[in-house]
């Protein structure tokens, strides 16, 4: 009993040297929002690309909660789930050299001129015609 | 003084095949206390905690390992440890008799009186 009252309450204190900040476990939380909302379809098309890239072997699971952990507390309160994972999938597929920061440069580059309306699409809107 | 949680071991064999378990079924085990950076799925609020051995579920690649695209073999025996509630929280769990269940990996156990 001694034992809880003494060493276990400091050390599991949220600022207990070597916790990382997202082994939250225990600690005081805020309400959960149990609002529920559609995906766009750049957030699907982030989902079909993870499944992807961990099927073919580019990374797994591990390393992507690797990267979600590496962003700190900060990247949960200025991004979105989605963009969180984008961000992730993409720090591993560098780490493994499936492409190159300059090639990915690139491509941002490309897909930014087709202009700001792009990421709108909508599968209501795409013919499958249009898929080819 | 540690709590310990009853438990019946299953009835059937492992899920997944695990070589050479070094704990079985009803064993009490310690979770160590490392404090590495890295990828570690040991919760925190569970290290230096004494429980059971629930079941073993298996040889796995090591996460720690995977997580920084390494192979993270040889593979690491996993077992469902119980602890109880009285263990992990102290006085402050409103019922100490309640128990959780945690996977983790062998290399985060050590053998423990009980």
């Amino acid at each position: 009993m001694t034992r809880h009252m003494s060493e276990s309450d400091s050390d599991r204190s949220p600022d207990a040297a070597g916790r990382s900040w997202h082994d939250m476990g225990g600690l005081p939380a805020g309400g959960i929002n149990p609002a529920e909302h559609d995906f766009a379809l750049w957030e699907k098309r982030v989902d079909a690309l993870q499944v992807l890239c961990a099927t073919k072997g580019l990374y797994t699971v591990d390393g992507l909660r690797r990267a979600l952990e590496e962003m700190g507390p900060q990247a949960f309160e200025s991004m979105t789930y989605y963009e969180r994972w984008i961000s992730a999938v993409t720090k591993n597929l560098l780490e493994t050299g499936v492409f190159t920061t300059e090639e990915l440069n690139a491509r941002m580059e490309a897909v930014a001129a087709r202009g700001a309306t792009y990421g709108d699409a909508s599968i209501e809107g795409a013919s499958p015609e249009g898929e080819t | 003084m540690t709590s310990l949680p009853h438990v019946d071991p299953p009835a059937f064999p492992p899920p997944y095949p695990s070589a050479a378990p070094r704990f079985a079924p009803g064993d009490a085990v310690r979770v160590a206390t490392g404090h590495a950076p890295g990828h570690i799925r040991t919760p925190w609020y569970l290290r230096g905690r004494v429980g059971r051995v629930e079941r073993i579920c298996g040889d796995f690649a090591n996460p720690e390992e995977l997580a920084f695209h390494r192979s993270g073999l040889p593979p690491r025996a996993l077992y469902r440890v119980r602890f109880t509630m009285k263990e992990i929280w102290g006085e402050r769990a409103e019922r100490g008799e309640d128990t959780l269940d945690a996977e983790i990996f062998e290399h985060w156990l050590e053998a423990a009186e009980g």
